[in-house]
């Protein structure tokens, strides 16, 4: 199978006052054609830093140290500004998590929807007809007249459709989507949720769905990486690492997640501790201060990746003792 | 008051102006007005905690911040163990014994004050003396779970999880006996969240304290909530104990919230009642059942007839015409 997306040991940092602020290493993820890939990890965990480093809109003090990025083949790391702007919205576009501050308050979304359609020859009117059939795909009502709209003049689960439809306007090969439904309330995160299953499977895109929230991946994702502290700590079929996590990290994730317990308990798991300082990583594996599998090797030794079935893959050196 | 209850609400009702500005004076009466809690009663027993759930623009923290008496009641009566709260209370009083934690962990704390100060800020306020500041500042801290050496961090030093323990320390100061603890989790990460909620569960149970707490989070409900109050548009639609409505929820509204949360396994995924539409503006308030243009089981009189709030087969009460699991129209 071809990848539409494919990092290979990325590495970003940034600086910062107490030194570089290594926010992602090594971090290798695949995303094959016309599949959903998950990437989930909490806060500090390095998803900011990937959206940036994959669009190549990262801020002044940031430097990729090392890897590269390759969407369908064409080296992203290296491409002119000119190229770039030529892929951004036309291969790889992206969701943001929130559309009030994604779309541009004063422009009507007919305007915007006009706008981003700038390298297509064709007339205001035909971009005019393209743009409505789109808010028309993704479900909003009377898609002429919202051409005439403002965003503040829409809910805010009518603004991410219109978000949505804007990144699917150009048919991407690649759709990012950074926690899309992270803003929204529960009733309006399965309606987006069922949306982009709707888009993938009509445009036939990518999709690389970044959250924080389990039950999302669990619900839309075919394949997905856990992250923390920066590094990718373990990859595979979605089904397979819920069932049979291969990292301590994955888990306990999954384990704190009050929404599988279906009985009151009377102490909900937590995972004690804190992030380490990434200005100077422990040696060793990341994530063993927390972790109550880390032996003596965990400290001494970063844990390679470990093949635990094929296409799933875990960085850890207990990688087949851990238990769900 | 009558009962035991703690905490009693009777048809509490907060307006905000619906319009504002020149387009005031044209606007017609109804639309001048709009009701973020429209009639609401509820009773919060000794040592109970009960959960008001709803999405966004439901009037929860509206309401939360009514009790306090942070906004003007339009109409209704609030009693605070056999205290009129609606009647121009001594409210510096009343705040020493009815504590809000506030849904921003970070935001909610001054960020020139140490932790020190923060926690003792309460006993200030309420010109409480303290004998001796030191110990009781490490005594709160280290009950909200959080070593001595906190002491002199500033709120920015503070990760989530951290600020999220700090507020629970200063709501516990001065020893309440009701807390009203807004989105407790928002901003949380999940290996956090059981943390802050142990710990909230534990502090109940040590001081006896009642809990009000709002959350749109419903996969905690069911370890931190004695009973669950379900919001749509400023009015609760259903309200019973929790375990009954998550496993037989009477209200369409309640069952579609249960059913739209994401579970974390890839084997649950399941036929979902998605509901069509989102909710409406509490200015353009749909007439009889304000649930109605998105009902998946609405009949022809729910769009005309407006439903009360009345005791359900399953337990708890219901404000529905055709509760889930009985085909009879009630009250009709």
């Amino acid at each position: 199978m071809t990848n539409t997306l494919t990092v290979k040991d990325l590495s970003v940092s940034y600086d910062t006052r107490t030194g570089a602020l290594q926010a992602l290493r090594n971090v290798s993820i695949d995303v094959p054609a016309g599949e959903i890939v998950g990437v989930v990890g909490e806060s500090g965990c390095g998803k900011s830093t990937l959206i940036g480093a994959l669009l190549s809109l990262l801020s002044e003090n940031a430097h990729v140290v090392g890897g590269e990025i390759r969407l369908a083949g064409e080296d992203i790391l290296r491409a002119s500004p000119r190229r770039l702007q030529a892929i951004r919205g036309n291969e790889m576009s992206v969701v943001f998590q929130d559309p009030m501050t994604s779309l541009n308050p004063v422009l009507s979304i007919g305007r915007q929807m006009r706008d981003i359609q700038y390298r297509e020859r064709i007339s205001d009117a035909e971009k005019s007809r393209r743009a409505a059939a789109m808010l028309g795909r993704v479900g909003l009502p009377d898609p002429e007249a919202k051409l005439h709209a403002y965003p503040h003049e829409l809910s805010g689960g009518m603004r991410q459709r219109v978000a949505i439809a804007m990144a699917a306007l150009m048919e991407p090969k690649l759709l990012i989507a950074d926690e899309p439904t992270t803003a929204l309330d529960a009733t309006l995160e399965v309606q987006i949720i069922e949306l982009l299953k709707e888009i993938q499977r009509e445009i036939g895109c990518a999709i690389l769905f970044i959250s924080h929230h389990l039950g999302v991946i669990a619900e839309l994702c075919d394949r997905m990486v856990v992250m923390y502290a920066g590094e990718a700590v373990e990859e595979g079929p979605v089904a397979e690492v819920f069932q049979r996590p291969a990292h301590p990290y994955t888990a306990k994730l999954i384990e704190c997640d009050p929404g599988r317990l279906h009985e009151r308990v009377e102490a909900l798991p937590a995972i004690p501790g804190s992030l380490p300082d990434l200005t100077d990583p422990p040696a060793g594996c990341i994530f063993r201060d927390r972790c109550d599998m880390a032996t003596e090797i965990c400290a001494r030794e970063a844990p390679p990746r470990v093949t635990v079935t094929p296409g799933r893959w875990s960085a850890c050196h207990h990688a087949k003792a851990v238990r769900p | 008051m009558t009962s035991d209850a703690l905490l009693e609400l009777k048809d509490v009702t907060v307006e905000f102006p619906g319009v504002r500005g020149l387009r005031a004076l044209t606007a017609p009466p109804e639309a001048r007005r709009v009701q973020a809690v429209s009639g609401i009663s509820l009773r919060v027993e000794h040592g109970e905690t009960l959960a008001l759930v709803g999405e966004s623009g439901s009037g929860k923290t509206t309401l939360a911040r009514a009790i306090n008496g942070l906004v003007p009641l339009a109409r209704g009566e609030v009693w605070f163990d056999g205290q009129p709260l609606h009647a121009r209370p001594d409210w510096h009083a009343v705040r020493r014994r009815v504590a809000m934690m506030f849904q921003d962990p970070v935001g909610s704390l001054s960020p020139r004050k140490t932790v020190r100060e923060l926690i003792l800020e309460p006993f200030a306020i309420h010109g409480v003396r303290v004998k001796d500041r030191k110990t009781r500042a490490r005594d709160l801290l280290a009950a909200a779970g959080l070593g001595p050496d906190f002491l002199d961090r500033y709120p920015h030093q503070l990760s989530g999880g951290q600020a999220r323990r700090v507020g629970v320390a200063r709501a516990l100061a001065l020893d309440p006996a009701l807390v009203l603890a807004d989105e407790p989790t928002a901003g949380l990460d999940v290996s956090i969240q059981g943390e802050i909620l142990n710990l909230m569960n534990r502090v109940k149970r040590e001081h006896g304290l009642t809990t009000l707490i709002i959350t749109h989070n419903l996969n905690i409900l069911r370890h931190i909530a004695d009973r669950v109050a379900v919001m749509y548009l400023g009015r609760i639609v259903e309200i019973g104990p929790v375990e009954q409505l998550l496993s037989t929820p009477a209200h369409p509204y309640t069952r579609a919230l249960m059913a739209a949360n994401p579970e974390p396994d890839p084997t649950a995924r399941r036929e979902r009642i998605v509901l069509g539409g989102e909710t409406p503006a509490l200015s353009a308030r749909p007439p009889g059942c304000e649930f109605h243009p998105r009902c998946p089981v609405a009949r022809p009189d729910c769009a005309t007839c407006p439903p009360a709030l009345a005791p359900a087969r399953t337990g708890g009460e219901v404000s529905c015409h055709y509760p889930l699991g009985s085909d009879e129209r009630i009250g009709a």
